[in-house]
């Protein structure tokens, strides 16, 4: 008796390692999980890739940079000169939001379930500052306008090959002024109007190599950081003198 | 070719950036200028952070006036005590110059502030020069024309703390030089200027100093002044970037090297004329960015101090 408790416990752990694998409709991963922003960083690409479970569906991919603080703030003129005036500090905002879609977001869905999964450039997850009423809206589109110019929230959307409703496969760029910290990488599968899986892989875009140790060395070791500043540009003031009076 | 800054995070073209420093020396050495009053104005048309151009320019003032400074200090042209009070004065002033910077980038305002002061005072200098030597020249074409005193007595001789500078040959109040350091001192670390193209006029039509002592003095104050400037900024503001610097050094160390050597060609009146024309371009471009309604009123900035 405890012999037949015993396997069927082990049947039902391994159906639950099982199940899962066959539950799963969609599974995705990254060609690298790590973004080394080195000296000679100017942009990569990566390759996201995976499957879903044969019947026909949407897919979409959504990068979202780590959260941070934005002070956005709106110009007034001032006697003739355009000087900044109003600010707000918008929280948990993603430092980068990339998209990419099967088809145009409004061919797939409605913006109902969009704005509730916070996909799309309209929906993008934003914390309103603090005991502000009012109309934010005009800063809000201004903080995502601002972020489009500088390339950090792209406005086309990415382009998901699928391949018999099995495999999808999508080339993601990251521009050369890439925030560094922790990304989600979410992939939304879609069917009917509603999003029936999700699955969200990690991405870390860190600062690698000489450059890296530089701004750490800025940073913690500030003031010996000065120091050493100064003393490369006296020696370099001194070599480049004593060089050319030789020649 | 491009290289990642790592201070003003973002990856720019390395020849851009030597030829900047290249171009500038060139018209520093031409025109025996520090060059500090064209570069960061360069820098930020670039698209390089107000706050990093700035302390970065600073920094490389330092490698700049370095090889000048010792030049004059071995045919003994610095007035070493004139220096020392110009450059407690710089001292102070940079110091509170630094810690202004810090708060006006808290506020949002450092950018105006800098351009401002760039407008402000590339018009005078600029204006200044050009009719200078458009006087000059046509002072050439008439001879025999007036000619100035060096060394007017007013006022400012009747102030306290009177010293004598041997070196110098003066009798002075220390307040004035003192003055001096501490004006020049709050440009530098708020345009990230040595300040040469204040301090040698007001040494020599304020302190009435001999002309020959005062390069010498100035580069001499400049250096220590920029220093402390580089420093503060490091280490209070983190925006110094070495990388950036280190660009700026090697293309202007080759630059002024070309410049030193074409100045001898060009007649220094026409020289003058040329580079009071170069400044008050630089100023009208800055100014127009102030005046002329922008694209967009919005402007993104990180929160300091908090992820």
């Amino acid at each position: 008796m405890q012999r037949v408790i015993w396997r069927l416990a082990v049947a039902l752990f391994l159906m639950g390692l099982i199940r899962p694998v066959w539950a799963q409709e969609v599974v995705a991963d990254l060609s690298d999980h790590l973004i080394a922003v080195t000296t000679g960083f100017s942009g990569t690409k990566l390759l996201l890739f995976g499957a879903i479970d044969g019947e026909a569906a949407d897919v979409i991919i959504v990068v979202r940079g780590p959260a941070e603080q934005v002070v956005v703030r709106r110009k007034d003129n001032l006697g003739g000169i355009w000087v900044n005036r109003d600010n707000l500090v918008f929280r948990g905002v993603p430092a980068f939001y990339r998209l990419a879609s099967t088809q145009p977001l409004k061919d797939i869905t409605t913006s109902r379930v969009l704005a509730r999964h916070g996909i799309g450039l309209k929906h993008v997850r934003i914390i309103n500052p603090a005991g502000q009423n009012g109309d934010l809206s005009e800063f809000k589109s201004a903080l995502i306008r601002n972020k489009q110019r500088i390339g950090l929230y792209p406005e086309a959307n990415g382009q998901i090959a699928l391949l018999g409703n099995r495999l999808f496969r999508s080339d993601i760029f990251f521009p050369s002024n890439v925030p560094t910290g922790a990304y989600n990488v979410t992939v939304y599968l879609l069917r009917d109007n509603k999003v029936i899986s999700a699955q969200t892989t990690p991405l870390v875009v860190s600062k690698i190599g000489v450059g890296a140790r530089v701004f750490a060395f800025a940073h913690r070791h500030s003031a010996l950081y000065g120091i050493a500043a100064i003393a490369i540009a006296l020696f370099a003031g001194w070599f480049a003198g004593a060089i050319f009076k030789r020649s | 070719m491009q290289i990642y800054l790592p201070i003003a995070e973002l990856s720019v073209n390395i020849f851009l950036f030597l030829g900047m420093g290249a171009c500038v020396g060139f018209l520093s050495g031409l025109f025996g200028v520090g060059g500090g009053f064209l570069m960061t104005p360069l820098l930020l048309f670039a698209g390089i952070p107000a706050a990093v151009a700035v302390a970065t320019e600073a920094n490389q003032i330092v490698a700049s006036s370095v090889s000048g400074a010792l030049a004059h200090w071995r045919r003994g042209n610095v007035d070493i005590k004139m220096g020392g009070v110009l450059l407690l004065g710089g001292f102070i002033g940079s110091t509170l110059g630094v810690w202004v910077f810090g708060l006006l980038q808290g506020l949002g305002q450092i950018d105006l502030v800098i351009r401002l002061s760039y407008v402000v005072f590339l018009a005078i200098i600029g204006g200044l020069m050009l009719v200078e030597s458009l006087r000059a020249i046509s002072r050439q074409r008439k001879p025999g024309g007036k000619r100035r005193k060096l060394h007017q007595h007013n006022w400012l001789h009747g102030l306290p703390f009177k010293v004598r500078f041997r070196r110098s040959k003066l009798y002075i109040s220390a307040l004035l030089p003192l003055g001096i350091g501490i004006l020049v001192g709050i440009l530098a670390a708020i345009m990230g200027v040595g300040g040469g193209f204040i301090m040698v006029p007001a040494m020599i039509y304020l302190l009435g100093m001999p002309t020959v002592m005062v390069v010498g003095t100035s580069l001499f104050q400049i250096i220590f002044v920029t220093a402390n400037v580089t420093f503060l900024q490091a280490w209070q503001n983190q925006t110094v970037d070495i990388f950036l610097a280190l660009l700026l050094m090697a293309g202007g160390v080759i630059g002024a090297q070309l410049g030193t050597r074409a100045s001898a060609k060009f007649p220094g009146e026409q020289l003058r004329s040329m580079l009071a024309l170069i400044v008050l371009g630089v100023c009208a471009r800055l100014a127009y960015e102030l005046l002329v309604r922008p694209d967009d009123l919005f402007t993104i900035g990180a929160v300091v101090g908090h992820g």
